[in-house]
Parts: C-alpha cells; sequence; structure tokens
C-alpha cells in the first residue's frame, strides 16, 4: 500500500512534467532512493509495473539507484554508516545522527524519451 | 534515438508543491497548523479529546480528521462545538497536501473563512511510515507514541521521530504495569531527535498535559487572543 501510494506520487509528478515537455515517449525513468527513506525499491518496482498499463508510461522501465545512508560525525570530523544497533549513532565518539550527507533521496535524477517521428506518445 | 533529460526533480515534487501553496494559505489567513501523527491506537483522538476543551478557550480551532474509512474519530471531537472536517482516505494510508487542501476547502464552505481561525489540528492517518514523507503544508509535526510500544520504537521508524517538532509520550498511567524502561526511551528518542521537546501526558489522570499545553501556547503566542 505505501509504494502503491508513492507510485500514485510518482506519476502525478511524472504527468506534470510530461504535459510540460509536450508528451514524448518516455522509454526510461530514473530514480535515485535514499536508504533512510520509506520506500523499499523492489516493492516501487511492482506497484510501479501495475500502476502503468494503459497510461503515457506503458512502454516505460523503471531503474532505481538505491543511495547509501551516510551521516558526518562533526565530533570525530568524519563520515559513517549508521546503524540501527548503534541508534544510528557515530561508532567512534557515539554522538547522535546530527548531519545526513546522505540516503534521503526521493528524486527522479533523469528520464530517457524516444526521439524521431513516432515519439510523441498518445494522450493518456 | 533516445534523449537524455536531467530532471533531478523530489518524486513528491507535485505533493510537496501542494504542501508549499497549503503553507502558504495558512500564513496568509494567520492560522497555524499542526500534524498529528502516531501508529494506530497511540492516542491521537484521545489526546485531543483531552486538551480540546482548554484550547477553545484560547483559539479558535478547527480539525481535520484523516481516517482511511470511518468517521468515528470525527464524530468523537465533534462534540466540542469545533469544526471538524473528516477526510477519508480510502486505501491511502496518509493524509497529503491534495487532501488537506481538499479539507480546507470544505471548511470554509461548512463553517467560516480560513482568517477566522487561529489553529487547524490535522490528525493524520494511524501510520509511522508515510505521513513522515507526505507533508500537508504544516508549521509542525506532533508524533506521538504509547508507553505500551517500547522503548525501541524511535529506533524502527526514525524518519517518523526524527522529523517531528514535538513529541508527545501516551499513556503514562500504565507504566506501573509495563517493563518499559523510561530513561531507554527518552534517550532513544534524544538519539534520533536531539532539539524536538518531549511530553510524557496521560489524558486519564491529565498528567504532562499543561506542559504540552503551554507548548502549544508558545508556538501561538503571536496569535493568542484569549477568549473569556
Amino acid at each position: 500500500m505505501h509504494e502503491v501510494d508513492m507510485t500514485k506520487a510518482l506519476l502525478q509528478t511524472l504527468r506534470d512534467w510530461w504535459h510540460e515537455a509536450d508528451r514524448p515517449l518516455v522509454r526510461e525513468v530514473h530514480l535515485q532512493v535514499g536508504e533512510f527513506t520509506c520506500v523499499e525499491p523492489a516493492s516501487l518496482l511492482s506497484a510501479f509495473a501495475a500502476a502503468v498499463p494503459g497510461t503515457f508510461l506503458a512502454e516505460c522501465r523503471l531503474c532505481i539507484e538505491s543511495i547509501p545512508f551516510v551521516a558526518y560525525c562533526p565530533h570525530c570530523q568524519q563520515s559513517y554508516r549508521p546503524v540501527l544497533e548503534q541508534a544510528y549513532t557515530c561508532p567512534t565518539c557515539h554522538a547522535p545522527l546530527t548531519e545526513i550527507l546522505s540516503g534521503r533521496e526521493l528524486k527522479i535524477a533523469h528520464i530517457c524519451t524516444a526521439t524521431g517521428p513516432d515519439s510523441y506518445a498518445q494522450n493518456c | 534515438m533516445h534523449k537524455i533529460v536531467d530532471l533531478g526533480v523530489n518524486l513528491l515534487h507535485a505533493n510537496e508543491h501542494q504542501a508549499s501553496h497549503n503553507r502558504q494559505t495558512f500564513d496568509a489567513a494567520g492560522v497555524r497548523c499542526f500534524n498529528l501523527m502516531s501508529s494506530p491506537g497511540a492516542g491521537k483522538t484521545a489526546l485531543l479529546e483531552a486538551v480540546l476543551g482548554t484550547l477553545c478557550q484560547r483559539y479558535r480551532l478547527a480539525i481535520i480528521e484523516g481516517d482511511m474509512t470511518t468517521q468515528l474519530d470525527a464524530d468523537r471531537l465533534r462534540q466540542f462545538g469545533v469544526p471538524v472536517i473528516p477526510i477519508t482516505t480510502g486505501r491511502a494510508c496518509h493524509l497529503d497536501a491534495a487532501m488537506v487542501q481538499g479539507g480546507i476547502t470544505l471548511l470554509e464552505r461548512e463553517a467560516a473563512p480560513l482568517q477566522n481561525f487561529d489553529l487547524l489540528l490535522v490528525e493524520n492517518v494511524g501510520n509511522l511510515v508515510c505521513p513522515a514523507e507526505f507533508a500537508v503544508g504544516e508549521h509542525a509535526k506532533i508524533a506521538l507514541l504509547s508507553v505500551t510500544e517500547g522503548e525501541d520504537k524511535p529506533l524502527k521508524y526514525p524518519i517518523m521521530f526524527r522529523a517531528a517538532d514535538c513529541i508527545v509520550i501516551t499513556k503514562t498511567d500504565l507504566l506501573p504495569y509495563l517493563p518499559l524502561d523510561q530513561a531507554a526511551l527518552q534517550q532513544n528518542l534524544r538519539l534520533i531527535n536531539p532539539t524536538a521537546p518531549i511530553f510524557w501526558v496521560s489524558v486519564q489522570t491529565q498528567a504532562g498535559l499543561a506542559d504540552w499545553l503551554a507548548w502549544i501556547d508558545a508556538q501561538l503566542a503571536p496569535a493568542a487572543v484569549i477568549y473569556s
């Protein structure tokens, strides 16, 4: 259910872009999904596959790059990979999670569209 | 032939855009908005029931009540004479910004223009996952968890508790019957969220409610009008 809602949100954002971009034929959508988000990439792929038939994304492949969860400890001045077992604290000085360098991405990185005489999708 | 279009757009851009619009609407009307979130059964509705009588004496209130299928929670809150706009989300497990915008429209149609209110309380669907990612235009996120949920809940749902501007621990009247390590829960919350104020409350005994109400007063201070 959660990834279904995420897919709806993704489709809405893509639809808004698609109309502004003059409705090209979309071949691939490349996402960056951070490990410290509520999105599970495999579930999003499934939900996307179920949602796009009959839409302007029917021929589109969804590609997801998982972005690692990396934090920065200002005391140690080094980055680290937070883990639940250590309450996401710095493994060296155990300071709380403060600055997140990566892992919160929920980004549509880029889109591959087809160009040429057959490139314009039907109005979906 | 293919063309690559760099977007760099947030997946939730459409919701973020609507949330920003909602926020501007609230600010223009002089209304503060709080988004209450928790797991199902943590006591969001009960907490509102416990404080609405007091809040109504201080502020002009409205409530948007999110639930998946029923209006039971909305019915509980209407008895306080506060406009309650129910939003049944169907199979969506959270309120989103568009739903809240719809709620604002209904509120203005059924009750009064938004500038007639000081505080809009949004009670979100019981869920510790999705609401953390879907902003609705709120000024503050209030996350609840009950003492029955265990010390490690904040670690299991770090995104929700890290995003919270205020954390309310509920049902403290049950503490004598639970093996909860209070210090560990407080510490785990602090490790995830170093800054949000944490309130331990019981709607049964009224413990801690005055402190939470004082926090609300501080958020609304510029807009507070005391009604006799």
